[in-house]
């Protein structure tokens, strides 16, 4: 059971960042160096590669796994920052979480880890825009409640980064000129928010 | 000679990488050990942590090793390879945030009078703003 949910993240959350990785190279040339999008498509591709091996391993193994073949594979900053957001989340759990408390749980191991790694907080621009609201809105939520509230909180987080002023990383550089631009690592954190919601609908439907 | 603490330079770009430690050994010379990488996985612009780890492991002695990096992923992705090397050489492993080309040839320089790894970074660290 968990093995089919690993091979489905993995293609949906890989075809979704190849979709979009124009996208988010675009977003990024605005207020960064312009690699997002080929960054994340490189290390979401060397995951779909393993996708067999993850799919034999325990739920919190994969993900563990997975996140390090983002920090080996990236080549940007994104890397180590989804890396050990996937690798707090891997050893926080063994088997796929089964209700939204644990999901939670899982997720706010991660959130915490993207804090220490990149210095931030949310407010600054960045990924945590979008995870920390997402976080907030399935604490105490479950089933279907849980995804409505995660989507619309992924999306008004990353809408909410357009009038944010860059302090972290590369677009801090443009100070003030950052403002008005969407973050990119808000934008592919709403990406795979999305995507995970779609898998988790479609198998509560079941 | 090993004890002398040892410079790792990482750029986003190779060149930038490769000309940085040309410097350094061109101005310091061939006691300090100094290693460099550049490039994401791929060989384009960006860094790759499992080159970076390589790079420290390939110039680590007991005083340490001092990085000097370029921008945002590079700091990131040294920090997140220094994570991985073993515990005990972790401690003994720093970024110094200074210019990286500037910031290489003081640390080499300091690091060549047999200086110990916080005074190699604390010399380096006097070039930054």
């Amino acid at each position: 059971m968990s093995a089919e949910l690993i091979r489905t993240l993995i293609e949906r959350s890989s075809a979704v960042i190849r979709d979009h990785s124009e996208e988010l190279t675009v977003l990024d040339q605005a207020i960064g160096d312009g690699d997002h999008g080929l960054n994340m498509k490189r290390g979401f591709d060397a995951i779909a590669e393993t996708s067999d091996a993850l799919a034999g391993l325990p739920f919190g193994q994969a993900l563990q796994k997975a996140g390090m073949t983002l920090v080996m594979k990236v080549g940007g900053a994104s890397g180590p920052l989804y890396g050990s957001l996937l690798m707090a989340m891997g050893k926080a759990v063994e088997d796929c979480p089964a209700s939204g408390a644990q999901v939670a749980a899982m997720l706010n191991e991660g959130v915490e880890a993207v804090k220490k790694r990149g210095k931030s907080t949310a407010g600054e621009k960045t990924m945590l825009d979008v995870l920390v609201p997402v976080l907030a809105a399935i604490d105490g939520a479950d089933g279907a409640a849980a995804i409505e509230q995660a989507r619309a909180a992924a999306a008004t987080g990353l809408a909410s980064t357009k009038d944010m002023l860059a302090t972290k990383g590369r677009a801090s550089f443009l100070g003030e000129r950052s403002v008005g631009h969407l973050d990119p690592g808000a934008r592919s954190s709403a990406l795979l928010v999305e995507t995970v919601c779609d898998v988790i609908e479609a198998r509560l439907a079941k | 000679m090993t004890d002398c603490v040892a410079i790792v330079i990482v750029s986003h770009s190779p060149e930038v990488a490769r000309g940085a430690a040309a410097m350094v050994r061109e101005m310091v010379g061939d006691e300090v050990r100094v290693a460099h990488c550049g490039g994401n996985p791929d060989g384009g612009l960006g860094t790759d942590v499992a080159a970076i780890k390589g790079a420290i492991e390939s110039v680590y002695g007991s005083k340490g090793v001092a990085l000097l990096v370029d921008l945002g992923g590079a700091e990131t992705n040294s920090e997140m390879a220094i994570e991985l090397l073993d515990d005990d050489r972790q401690a003994n492993v720093v970024i110094c945030n200074a210019p990286i080309v500037e910031g290489a040839v003081m640390a080499a320089t300091e690091a060549a009078g047999g200086s110990p790894l916080a005074a190699v970074q604390a010399t380096a660290e006097e070039l930054s703003p």
